[in-house]
C-alpha cells in the first residue's frame, strides 16, 4: 500500500479498526498519495484522508458500477493490460441473458429453489457447447449456497473442465466479456449514483478522476475494504465489482495496486487458510459434500481439472498430502488415502443454521472458542435462546463473557423469557491463555505469517488452544481405545503425537512443521518440504496445508524471521513468511507487460531477464520461473504447463483475470445492485428489489421490516449500520474487562446527525431507544456533524451509527445493550455472511422499557408495520407485473 | 540556581557535568489517527491506574478529558466546520507573514508564489492531538518545588522522585500548562457494585504524590524509546534529540504550508517564549486554545528577578518612608 499513488478506502474504517496497518496508508500519503474514504460516517479514517465521500450504506455496487462505466465510456481502461491479462476477449455462451434484459435477474433463475442454474453463464466452447465445471458438472446455486461454496476460492478461481476458450481479440463481438460488461453497466451513471448513493456528481467526478489519473503504466491505485463490504446480502459482489474496476485499470499484480481485504483480528486470514469454517479444509480445499463428492476421484476432479490451466490442476497432490498429514500410514492408495474418514456435508451447517437447529433441539453440545456470540452475532436473542436449548456448553475465553453468563444475567432473564432455574444447559468455563502466554503464528491481511513467542507461562489453569485440543483428543482416543467400530477409526488412526514441554503444552513448532509437510519416502524421507510444487499425488509427501508449504523449509521456522525493514529492501522478504512461497504480491507477473518488460521504471517489480531466461525482480516471481513471455504451450497439456507467457493469473482455470465470472458465483456473473434486505429506498435500477439469491430465514424470531415503498416501511424509517471503535475489540471479550480500554470508551452510544436529533428530539449525551423488527436497545446519543443526512431519490435518508462492543451482563467493567440484538439473519448466498452493515430502525428519546414492556414495545412496532414472517422475504419483486412470489 | 528565562540548554543549566543531548517529542497532530495507543501504552508501562469515571465525557471521542496525575498522554478530539477551518488557515498564514521567530526553516518557500490551493476536505474536519508534559526549558514545577523532588535529568527532562515528594502541591500551581497533579486514590477501576469481583487489582501507587510524564526516564537510561512514541502507529509521536525534533517540526510545517495547509503551526518551538521553549514540541492545525493549550504559557518563576526587584524597591521605599516618617517626625 505504501507504493500506491491513490488509495480508496471503502467499506472499511481502516485508521480506527486497523491502526497498525494504517501506517502504510500514512506512508503512502507522506509520499504524495491521495487518500479517499467512502463511508456512511465521517470517521477517524476520514479525518486523515484527503477526501471523505458519504454514501448510503449498502449502495456501493451502484458507485463501483458507475466507476466501471466511467472507465469504459471515457476510454480510460488500460488496453494492453486488459486485452492480454483478463478474460475481456473471451466469448460467453449464446444462451446468456443479462440482468439488464430480465429486470434484474440473470438467465437461469429457478423460481422453485429460488436460486440460479448458472450453466448459461459459461464460456462458449467451440461447436456451440459450454465450458462446464469438471467432474459432476455445474453445481446448482442452491446447493452451492448451502455449502457456501464461495469460500473455497480464497486462493484462486473456480475450476473449468478445460481452458480452450474462444476469444475475439478485437473485443467487438457482442458476446465478448468486454461488451457484456460494457452493456451491463451502461445505466450505472453519475446521476444514478446521486439518486441511489446520495453522492453528488462533483464528488463522483473527483473520485473517478482520482482513480483514473492514478492508474496506468506509471501509477497505481489500491482499494482497501473490510466488513463494510462483506457483511451484506450481496457482499461477495461488492468485492467482485472492485475487482472488475481494478482489472480494467490494470492495478492487479502490481506494486501499490490490488484490493486489500483488511482482516479484523490478528489471525482471521489464518483461520480461513487453516479454517475454522464448516465447509473448508486447509488450503481452500472444500469439505466434501454428500452426493457431489462421494468418491475421492469425484472430489479432486471437482476442485480442479487436469485439463484446466494453472496450479489448481494439482489438487489431487494437495488433497492426498493433507490426508497423509492427518492419517499417516493409515492413508493408503488402496483406501483412497482415507478419504472416507472425512465427514460429508449434507446441508448448510453454518453458525446461524446451527443455532436454528439448537432451537429445534437438534444440537446437544456447543464449543464457544474465541468468540462471544451472545453479543457479537446477529440476532443476539436467537443466539442466547438457542444456547438455552443445549445440554452442554463449553466456553473457552479470557474472561467470563456474556456467552458464558447469559443464563443468569442475559437480556432474556430480565425480560422474563428465560428463567435461570428452568435452563438445563450445563455450562463449562475453561480459562484460556492469552496471546502472550502461548507461542504460535498469526497470519495477517497480507498473508504474512508472523511467529509469536511466549512471553510468560499462562496463570493458574489457563491453557493454550493447542494444549486444550491435544488433551481433549487424547482423552477421546483413550475412551475409544480398543473399539472395533468402523466409525471410530478416523479418531483412532489420527496422527496425534506432538512433543510437549514441561507444562504439557505441545511444541507449536512441531505443528508448524506438520503443516509445512515432509518427504515421506525416498532419500529425503522425514525432511521438510521447501515448496508446494514438491507435493505429489502418490502418497510420498505430507502437508497439513499446501499453501503454507515452505514456511518450515530446511527445518527453519521462517515465520519467525525478524530482519528489520531498514536492513533489507522495500519488499522485506526476510520479515515473516508470506504464503504462497514467501511471495508478497500475488500474480506479480502482471507487473510486467506482455513482452515481460516492466510497465514503467517507476512501477518496476518483476520482469523477464532474457539473458538468464527467467523471471527476476524484487519479489518471488508468481509464474513458472522459466516460462518465456511469448510462450504459447498447447492448452491440452493442462496445469501449470499449459500457462501461456501472458497468463499471469496462475490460479485461474484460464490464466486470466475475470471481469465476468462464468463460474463460482451463485447470484450472478456480474455485480448488480440490489437493495439490502431492509431498506427505506426502492431499487431504481431494476424492479428486483433485493438480491434474489440471498438466503432468507422468515421466522417469528427473525422478522424483517418492510422495504422500499411497501406498506409499513415508514415505521422503521432510518438506516442503521454497525461498526467498531479503536478502543474496543469486537464483542468486547478482550477489551471490556480491561480498565485502560474500558475508560476510553465506557458507554454504548449511537451517532446521529444534528438534523435527525432535531427531528426526533434527541438530547446530546442523553438516552435514546433504537427499535428494529427484532429488538430494541438503548444508547447514549452522540450528536455530530460527522453524520450526514443524504438525499436519496428525492428523500432525506438518515443513517444511525451503532458500535457493537457492549453486551448485557454483570461481569465486565463496562456493559451496555448490544447493537447486534437489533440485526436479523439474512445471508449472502456465496459465503453465508450476515447482512449487518445496513438495516432499518426507528429511534426515539429516552431509555428503553424494562422487563416484559420491552417485548411489548417491539411487538407494537411489528404490529403497526404489519410484519409477518414472509415480510421482506419475497424472492422476486416485480411491481410491474403485480405478481409476488413468496419464498 | 540557574537561568530563569530565555534560551539555554537545561541540562547544562542544571549543572550536569556530563550530560546527554536534550531529548524530547515532536507530536505531529496532522497525522494523528486518534487511536489512543499512546494513552494505553503510557499507562501500561508506568503502571498508572485507570482514572476515568466510566461515563461518556460528552466531548466527541475524548473520554479522558485532560492530563493528570494518572494520565500522562491525552488525545483531544475537536470537530470543526468550514468557518473555523478558514479562520485557522488565516491565523496560520498570519503567523508566517508576521515572521514569527524560528517558524519556518531558513530556506522558507515564498508562499506568495507557491501553489497554496486549499486541500479537498474543507467543509468539515476532526482534529486529533496527543498532549503530554512539555518538559519546559524553564520548568515552573521544578523551579517552585521546595523539597527537590522534581529534578532535571541528564536528558534535559523534568522528573518527579516519588520517594522524595511530600505532596505539598506547590508544583501544581507552578505549571503553566496544568500538567502536574497530585494523585488521589482515584476512582475505582470498576463500578462500585462489582467491586468484590475485582479485588485482585493492585493498590494504586504513589497516592498523594505529585505525578506526571517522566518522558520514560527508566527507558531513556536503557536507550529505549518512550512507550507512547514506540506505540504510535503513524509516527505522529516522534522521539529524539530535541534539536532534531524542532528541525523536523519546522520542515513539516513548511511542507504543509506548501500544500496550502497554512493552518499548520508549531507550538513550543520558540525558545524566546515564556518557558524558554518546550522539550515536547507540537505541530497544531489551529490555535492552541482549540486543543486546550495555553496560547502564551509563561513560567511563573520567569518573573522572579523582577518580582524581587520590585519587592526590593518596595522594601526600600517602605524603609525610606519609615525613615522619612521618623526623620520627618523629628523635624
Amino acid at each position: 500500500m505504501a507504493n500506491a499513488d491513490c488509495i480508496v478506502i471503502q467499506g472499511s474504517n481502516m485508521a480506527e479498526c486497523h491502526p497498525v496497518g494504517y501506517q502504510w496508508v500514512a506512508e503512502a500519503k507522506a509520499r504524495g498519495a491521495k487518500v479517499i474514504h467512502v463511508d456512511p460516517r465521517f470517521t477517524r479514517t476520514s479525518a486523515v484522508a484527503d477526501k471523505h465521500i458519504p454514501i448510503r450504506a449498502g449502495s456501493d455496487v451502484v458507485l463501483l458500477g458507475a466507476l466501471i462505466n466511467y472507465v469504459i465510456s471515457h476510454d480510460l481502461w488500460f488496453k494492453e493490460y486488459v486485452s492480454a491479462y483478463t478474460n475481456a476477449a473471451t466469448l460467453v455462451h449464446a444462451d446468456y441473458r443479462d440482468a439488464e434484459d430480465l429486470g434484474g435477474l440473470f438467465s437461469g433463475f429457478d423460481p422453485e429453489t429460488g436460486a440460479y442454474d448458472p450453466s448459461s453463464w459459461s464460456y462458449a466452447e467451440e461447436g456451440g457447447d459450454t465450458i462446464d465445471e469438471p467432474g459432476p458438472g455445474t453445481e446448482h446455486g442452491s446447493d452451492a449456497s448451502d455449502r457456501a461454496a464461495g469460500h473455497q476460492f480464497g486462493s484462486g478461481g473456480p475450476p473449468l473442465e478445460h481452458a480452450k476458450v474462444q476469444r475475439d481479440e478485437t473485443l467487438q463481438d457482442p458476446r465478448t466479456v468486454f461488451q457484456i460488461v460494457k452493456r451491463h453497466y451502461a445505466r450505472y451513471t453519475p446521476e444514478m449514483v446521486q439518486q441511489m448513493c446520495g453522492i453528488t456528481t462533483e464528488d463522483f467526478e473527483y473520485m473517478a478522476r482520482a482513480i483514473t489519473e492514478n492508474s496506468g503504466r506509471d501509477r497505481t491505485t489500491c482499494f482497501a475494504y473490510a466488513v463494510g463490504w462483506t457483511q451484506h446480502t450481496l457482499g461477495t459482489q461488492f468485492i467482485r465489482a472492485a475487482a472488475i474496476l481494478q482489472l480494467l485499470l490494470g492495478n492487479m499484480g502490481r506494486p501499490g495496486g490490488g484490493i486489500m481485504a483488511l482482516r479484523g483480528h490478528a489471525s482471521i486470514q489464518g483461520s480461513s487458510d487453516i479454517p475454522t469454517l464448516f465447509n473448508l479444509l486447509p488450503g481452500y480445499l472444500p469439505m466434501p459434500s454428500a452426493g457431489r463428492h462421494d468418491t475421492f476421484r469425484e472430489f479432486v476432479e471437482a476442485i480442479g481439472s487436469k485439463k484446466q490451466k494453472g496450479f489448481w490442476a494439482e489438487a489431487d497432490a494437495y488433497a492426498i498430502s493433507l490426508l497423509k498429514a492427518w492419517w499417516g500410514d493409515a492413508a493408503t492408495k488402496e483406501n483412497d488415502w482415507a478419504y472416507d474418514y472425512l465427514p460429508r456435508l449434507n446441508g448448510p451447517h453454518g453458525t446461524y443454521q446451527t443455532v436454528m437447529s439448537m432451537l429445534e433441539d437438534k444440537v446437544e453440545g456447543y464449543f464457544v472458542l474465541g468468540q462471544n456470540p451472545a453479543v457479537g452475532s446477529s440476532n443476539g436473542r436467537m443466539q442466547r435462546m438457542g444456547m438455552s436449548h443445549l445440554k452442554w456448553l463449553v466456553v473457552r475465553d479470557l474472561n467470563l463473557i456474556e456467552s458464558a453468563t447469559w443464563w443468569k444475567d442475559g437480556p432474556e432473564i430480565e425480560s422474563g423469557e428465560l428463567r435461570t432455574e428452568d435452563i438445563e444447559t450445563e455450562v463449562f468455563f475453561m480459562p484460556a491463555a492469552t496471546h502472550v502466554e502461548k507461542a504460535g503464528s498469526f497470519t495477517q491481511t497480507q498473508r504474512l505469517l508472523q511467529w509469536r513467542h511466549q512471553a510468560v507461562a499462562p496463570p493458574g489453569q489457563c491453557q493454550s488452544e493447542l494444549q486444550f485440543f491435544f488433551l481433549l483428543g487424547q482423552k477421546i482416543r483413550e475412551k475409544l481405545a480398543g473399539s472395533t467400530d468402523e466409525r471410530d477409526r478416523p479418531l483412532l488412526d489420527l496422527t496425534w503425537d506432538y512433543p510437549v514441554d514441561e507444562h504439557g503444552d505441545p511444541e507449536p513448532e512441531a505443528v508448524l512443521a506438520e503443516i509445512n509437510g515432509r518427504h515421506l519416502t525416498g532419500p529425503d524421507a522425514g525432511k521438510p518440504l521447501s515448496a508446494y510444487t514438491e507435493l505429489r499425488a502418490d502418497g510420498s509427501t505430507s502437508s497439513g496445508c499446501w499453501i503454507y508449504t515452505g514456511v518450515y523449509a530446511d527445518g527453519v521456522n521462517h515465520a519467525a524471521n525478524r530482519k528489520p525493514g531498514q536492513e533489507q529492501g522495500p519488499v522485506a522478504p526476510e520479515w515473516g513468511w508470506a504464503w504462497p512461497a514467501n511471495r508478497r504480491v500475488l500474480y506479480n507477473r502482471a507487473s510486467a507487460d506482455p513482452a515481460g518488460k516492466p510497465w514503467s521504471e517507476r512501477k518496476k517489480y518483476v520482469w523477464w531477464d532474457q539473458e538468464k531466461g527467467q523471471w527476476v525482480g524484487d519479489d518471488v516471481p508468481d509464474f513458472p520461473i522459466d516460462r518465456a513471455p511469448g510462450s504459447r504451450p498447447d492448452p491440452e497439456l493442462g496445469g501449470s504447463a499449459a500457462l501461456a507467457g501472458d497468463d499471469p493469473f496462475i490460479m485461474q482455470a484460464d490464466g486470466k483475470g475475470w471481469l465476468f465470472a462464468p463460474k463460482g458465483l451463485v447470484d450472478g456473473p456480474l455485480p448488480t445492485h440490489y437493495e439490502p434486505q431492509e431498506s427505506p429506498v426502492s431499487n431504481a435500477l431494476y424492479p428486483q428489489q433485493q438480491n434474489p439469491g440471498r438466503m432468507t430465514y422468515g421466522r417469528k424470531d427473525n422478522l424483517s421490516a418492510p422495504s422500499g415503498g411497501s406498506p409499513g416501511a415508514d415505521i422503521y424509517p432510518y438506516v442503521f449500520t454497525t461498526y467498531r471503535l479503536t478502543e474496543h475489540h469486537t464483542a468486547g471479550g478482550m477489551s471490556r474487562w480491561l480498565p485502560y480500554l474500558s475508560e476510553l470508551q465506557p458507554e454504548m452510544f449511537c451517532e446521529v446527525s444534528p438534523e435527525l436529533a432535531a427531528e426526533r428530539g434527541l438530547e446530546p449525551f442523553g438516552w435514546a431507544t433504537i427499535i428494529s423488527a427484532r429488538s430494541a436497545i438503548e444508547a447514549k446519543v452522540l450528536v455530530t456533524d460527522r453524520m450526514t443526512p443524504l438525499t436519496v431519490a428525492g428523500h432525506t435518508v438518515h443513517q444511525i451509527g451503532l458500535p457493537y462492543h457492549w453486551g448485557v451482563g454483570t461481569n465486565a467493567i463496562v456493559s451496555g445493550d448490544a447493537a447486534n440484538d437489533l440485526l436479523g439473519v439474512t445471508l449472502d448466498p456465496n459465503v453465508q455472511i450476515q447482512e449487518s452493515k445496513a438495516a432499518s430502525c426507528d429511534i426515539r428519546p429516552g431509555r428503553r422499557p424494562r422487563g416484559a414492556d420491552l417485548l411489548a414495545l417491539v411487538a407494537e412496532y411489528q404490529a403497526r408495520a404489519g410484519i409477518t414472517p414472509e415480510t421482506g422475504n419475497a424472492r422476486i419483486t416485480d411491481p410491474g407485473s403485480g405478481s409476488t412470489l413468496e419464498d | 540556581m540557574g537561568q530563569l528565562s530565555g534560551p539555554t540548554d537545561p541540562a547544562v543549566d542544571a549543572h550536569w557535568e556530563q550530560h546527554e543531548s536534550r531529548k524530547g517529542f515532536f507530536t505531529d497532530t496532522s497525522i494523528c489517527i486518534g487511536c489512543k495507543a499512546c494513552e494505553v501504552a503510557c499507562k501500561e508501562w508506568n503502571h498508572n491506574p485507570g482514572d476515568g469515571n466510566l461515563e461518556l465525557l460528552g466531548s466527541s471521542y475524548d473520554n479522558t478529558g485532560a492530563l493528570g496525575a494518572s494520565t500522562w498522554r491525552h488525545v483531544a478530539f475537536v470537530e470543526q466546520g468550514q468557518e473555523r477551518i478558514k479562520e485557522a488557515r488565516e491565523t496560520g498564514r498570519a503567523l508566517v507573514s508576521l515572521g514569527m521567530p524560528k517558524f519556518g526553516p531558513p530556506s522558507q518557500p515564498d508562499l506568495a508564489s507557491a501553489d497554496t490551493t486549499p486541500p479537498d476536505t474543507a467543509d468539515f474536519r476532526w482534529l486529533m492531538s496527543s498532549d503530554v508534559c512539555k518538559h519546559c526549558t524553564h520548568a515552573g514545577c521544578l523551579d517552585v518545588c521546595p523539597t527537590g523532588a522534581l529534578f532535571r535529568t541528564e536528558f534535559g527532562t523534568v522528573v518527579v522522585q516519588d520517594d522524595v515528594c511530600n505532596g505539598c502541591g506547590t508544583c501544581v500551581a507552578g505549571c503553566p500548562f496544568g500538567v502536574i497533579e497530585r494523585r488521589s486514590d482515584g476512582t475505582a477501576m470498576v463500578a462500585s457494585e462489582r467491586k468484590e469481583q475485582h479485588t485482585d487489582h493492585p493498590d494504586i501507587p504513589n497516592v498523594g504524590v505529585a505525578q506526571k510524564c517522566t518522558l520514560c526516564y527508566d527507558r531513556l537510561v536503557d536507550d529505549e524509546t518512550p512507550a507512547c512514541a514506540k506505540a504510535c502507529p503513524t509516527t505522529s509521536i516522534k522521539f529524539g534529540d530535541h534539536d532534531t525534533m524542532v528541525e523536523t517540526a519546522r520542515e513539516r510545517v513548511a511542507e504543509l504550508h506548501a500544500q496550502g495547509l497554512t493552518e499548520a503551526r508549531l507550538y513550543g518551538a520558540n525558545e524566546l517564549d515564556g518557558v524558554g521553549g518546550t522539550g515536547s514540541v507540537f505541530l497544531l492545525l489551529d490555535e492552541p486554545e482549540v486543543y486546550g493549550l495555553p496560547p502564551d504559557p509563561r513560567v511563573p518563576t520567569a518573573d522572579l528577578p523582577q518580582m524581587y526587584r520590585r519587592a526590593g524597591m518596595a522594601v526600600a521605599g517602605m524603609v525610606a518612608a519609615a525613615a522619612f516618617a521618623f526623620l520627618g517626625g523629628k523635624a
